[in-house]
């Protein structure tokens, strides 16, 4: 494992500089808004990061609070199994009755809704199978942070899009708001970790995490559901893109991806290291004579 | 142009800065480890 560190790497820096070169070179230039529409190939895929990033720190906040007590962990087993059945009924009642259908919003495809609720509970069994509880707490952690840092990056690079296209810095708007507001939930949730040393700490923050993660499905669909001045979606929104686009967005997205993975397996290792120490600390404490104490 | 190019140079700040303050508390635990290994 040590050695597919600096391989993985160089592969990423490598990924990273071609998604760069993609960005700046080989797209097409957007006829209205010129050259800072390449934003876009930096923007949207940090937002993509961040949000499956703070996704996985629900599914570690669930793990951690529930698979401490075994009648929990089976009840939200089983919620989690009836979830991804249900997803897949839902998807079949839509097809069946015409007004659901037209309910939909435009863009949404049955076969996504049918889908999601399989791979959200594949995810969540992956996870258990492969983190312990302590380990889906630390997990919680690493999440979190290289999330705000992905998210950081979304709130920076927006506004530096939004001056010359829209004219202005920032507005109030619904999607905008929605993500300044995830934002700073998961910077709470930082901020409670760092400076709280109660034993009930990494409770407390799973369950901040828990209420923080609905934040996200509001900001990605804030755009379907208010009428807001934040761009349409260009993939499944009913929106359409030039593939030459898709191409130069998706290997953006992929580079970003393999970053933010890295950059989680060091903060993790990290983490655990930490802890590892924390323990010695205090056993050494326990150990040490009480003359020593005083 | 310019635009763009602050937005680039600031997502590669962040992540520069974020990575250089793992790096600080990397060695900063290694300086502990060593500590508690003297000990």
């Amino acid at each position: 494992m040590k050695k597919a560190f600096p391989i993985l790497g160089l592969l990423t820096a490598a990924l990273l500089s071609y998604a760069l070169y993609d960005a700046l070179m080989v797209a097409p230039k957007e006829q209205t808004m010129g050259d800072v529409q390449r934003i876009f190939y930096y923007h949207v895929p940090s937002a993509w990061t961040a949000f499956l990033l703070f996704f996985l720190n629900f599914l570690a906040s669930i793990q951690y609070l529930v698979r401490r007590d075994p009648k929990n962990d089976k009840v939200a087993n089983w919620v989690v199994i009836t979830f991804a059945v249900l997803t897949c009924v839902a998807a079949f009642v839509i097809k069946l009755v015409p007004d659901l259908m037209k309910a939909l919003p435009e863009g949404v495809e049955l076969s996504s809704i049918a889908t999601t609720g399989p791979i959200i509970a594949g995810i969540y069994f992956l996870l258990r199978k492969l983190f312990s509880v302590e380990d889906s707490d630390a997990l919680a952690v690493t999440t979190a942070e290289v999330g705000v840092v992905f998210c950081t990056v979304v709130l920076v690079t927006g506004p530096l899009w939004a001056r010359p296209v829209w004219g202005i810095w920032w507005t109030w708007d619904v999607r905008l708001t929605s993500t300044l507001v995830l934002w700073l939930i998961y910077v709470s949730y930082l901020v409670l970790r760092r400076f709280s040393s109660s034993g009930q700490t990494p409770v407390l923050a799973a369950a901040l995490a828990v209420f923080g993660a609905l934040d996200v499905p509001l900001v990605y669909f804030s755009i379907w559901i208010f009428r807001t001045q934040h761009p349409q979606p260009v993939i499944g929104g009913g929106g359409s893109i030039d593939p030459r686009m898709l191409r130069v967005l998706l290997v953006n997205w992929l580079a970003f991806l393999c970053f933010a993975f890295l950059v989680c397996w060091s903060r993790y290792r990290l983490e655990r290291l930490k802890r590892q120490v924390e323990e010695t600390q205090a056993l050494e404490a326990l150990l040490e004579p009480r003359g020593a104490v005083r | 142009m310019t635009y763009l190019y602050v937005a680039y140079a600031a997502t590669w700040a962040i992540h520069v800065g974020y990575l250089i303050t793992l790096a600080v508390r990397y060695s900063r635990l290694k300086q502990e480890i060593n500590d508690l290994n003297k000990k």
